[in-house]
């Protein structure tokens, strides 16, 4: 338990000692929300889906839930590169719980720094539906980051550098990204892409999201909720196995 | 406390480590000596569960690294020869976070991460983040980490280098304290004979991966007829360096089939 509070602990520190990078990293949503927002607004409207900022930014913050638990996790990268890794590698706790911490300590991360983009989308114009509903949101936010934290931890397990890490950005995340209906509603997809679209977790997050921000529903918060519990229980799972089996 | 037994481990069809078989009992200190490359680090990582060997078996206080990893890290501590601090934090923060994982109790804790900083003289840099520390300040944090809680082995893996006298001094006199006053066994390398003769019990001499000889300094000594550690490191890997120039063309291969490795 200690241990999983120290990790955690740590993970939130260098979080926050980065201010930086959480301005830079508002930079990429922001273009999403406003360039889009406003660019699509007009189609939008006129296909009858009404107004597109409302229905995006509940995607954009999804969108940086994801890329920043993922960023976070693949940290680990650089703990390998600069030797901290080892450290907790040969500590005498079962490195489940040490992967376990770094990676709730990565989601709390990527909840901030989504509670920071769903602020300044509120400032842009978004309007939640409803005040009541917001601790829902905050639930399936914190869902997506554990899910996509364990998902980083678990990549950052096997990849040896940077390079690979190019990689998996190009043929995971950006797909998972795309995929999820963010951008788009899920209704009325052509076949493949809407099987790939209901395999991919973030779907699901995004979902849940919109249910409980703007009242729009594509799955179901019940069928949400369910799919990101089991997703997370896996990527854990995963994520711990990998870890352990590091080698340095 | 340290079994070994014909352990090997290889990099494709570079045996890093080869065929190395020894024991360190408990409360010895025993030191591992050996040019650049001779596979000690190596070594010290299968002890240390950072490895896999690829076949041997080791065992520390009687347990397995492999069937039990995190019993056999309970019984040690170490430095290691690569950086391993958190730059992004500080000094004390560092220290702090080894001593959560190692289960030292907060009072305790904080009194002995005072008195290491203080004997390391890094007190004054506590709160300084790591990443703006000197080369030297790095290496006396990392040992003063290593120092945090007391395992019943200790390895420390060229813990000296780039350390300056002083700090050198401090690290061995408290080695020998630990290793008196604790029983703590300690496993270390380096490459200053001095020190080795100074600290050890024990030294075994490893070359391109193979235990050339092991034994007392006085033992060492007697063996290849010198009146000193260093002459007798020499004697003894000198051996190894005409060996390899007899065989270059081996050794061409080998260096190239690391390098395509990299
Ligand atoms: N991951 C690796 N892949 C390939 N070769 C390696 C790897 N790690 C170490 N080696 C090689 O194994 C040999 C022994 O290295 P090491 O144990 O670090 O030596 P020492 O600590 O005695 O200086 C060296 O030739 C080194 O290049
Ligand atoms: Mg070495």
């Amino acid at each position: 338990m200690h241990a999983i509070h120290a990790m955690w602990l740590r993970e939130v520190k260098r979080y926050l000692r980065s201010r930086v990078q959480i301005i830079a990293s508002l930079a990429q949503p922001m273009m999403y929300l406003l360039i889009l927002g406003f660019g699509l607004s007009p189609v939008f409207q006129q296909a009858g889906q009404g107004n597109y900022i409302q229905f995006v930014a509940p995607g954009v913050v999804g969108m940086s839930v994801l890329f920043s638990s993922v960023f976070s996790g693949v940290g680990l990268l650089f703990d390998r590169q600069f030797g901290f890794l080892k450290e907790t590698l040969v500590a005498p706790v079962p490195r489940a719980l040490i992967m376990i911490g770094r990676t709730l300590g990565s989601a709390t991360n990527a909840v901030l720094q989504g509670t920071l983009v769903l602020t300044v989308c509120i400032i842009a114009g978004f309007r939640p539906a409803s005040l009541a509903q917001l601790p829902l949101a905050f639930g399936f936010m914190i869902l997506i980051a554990i899910v996509f934290a364990a998902l980083g931890t678990a990549m950052g397990s096997v990849l040896k550098d940077m390079q690979g890490f190019q990689i998996i950005m190009n043929f995971i995340v950006m797909p998972i990204f795309f995929l999820s209906g963010a951008l788009f509603p899920l209704t009325n997809l052509p076949p493949v892409l809407k099987i790939l679209t209901s395999i991919d977790p973030l779907s699901y997050g995004i979902d849940g999201l919109r249910t409980e921000l703007i009242n729009i529903s594509h799955f179901g918060a019940s069928l949400d909720f369910t799919v990101l519990t089991i997703a997370a229980v896996a990527f854990i799972s995963l994520g711990s196995y990998l870890f352990s089996k590091i080698e340095i | 406390m340290i079994r070994v037994h014909e352990l090997v481990k290889t990099y494709g069809e570079f045996r890093a480590v080869d065929n190395i078989s020894f024991t360190v009992p408990p409360g010895e200190i025993f030191a591992f000596l050996g040019p650049n490359g001779a596979g000690k680090t190596t070594t010290i990582k299968m002890l240390t569960t950072l490895l896999k060997p690829t076949s041997g078996s080791l065992t520390l206080d009687g347990l397995s690294p492999a069937t039990h990893q995190t019993e056999v890290r309970k019984r040690f501590g170490i430095v290691f020869q690569d950086p391993s601090l958190d730059g992004d934090l500080t000094a004390y923060e560092n220290m702090d976070i080894h001593g959560v994982l190692y289960a030292v109790p907060a009072r305790l804790r904080a009194e002995r991460i005072e008195s290491l900083l203080k004997l390391f003289e890094l007190w004054d840099r506590r709160d300084g983040f790591v990443k703006t520390f000197s080369g030297g300040m790095k290496r006396r944090l990392e040992i003063a980490r290593g120092f945090l809680h007391t395992p019943k082995i200790l390895f420390l893996d060229e813990p000296t280098l780039g350390l300056d006298p002083q700090s050198r001094n401090q690290l061995w006199g408290h080695v020998k304290n630990l290793n008196e006053s604790e029983k703590t066994t300690v496993f270390l390398t380096t490459h200053y004979m001095d020190e080795a003769e100074r600290v050890a019990h024990r030294i075994a001499i490893i070359d391109h991966g193979k235990i050339v000889a092991q034994g007392t300094p006085d033992e060492l000594k007697t063996q290849t007829k010198t009146d000193s550690l260093e002459a007798a490191f020499l004697a003894l890997t000198g051996n190894s360096i005409r060996d390899e120039s007899a065989n270059a063309g081996a050794d061409n291969l080998r260096q190239f089939t690391q390098m395509w490795r990299r």
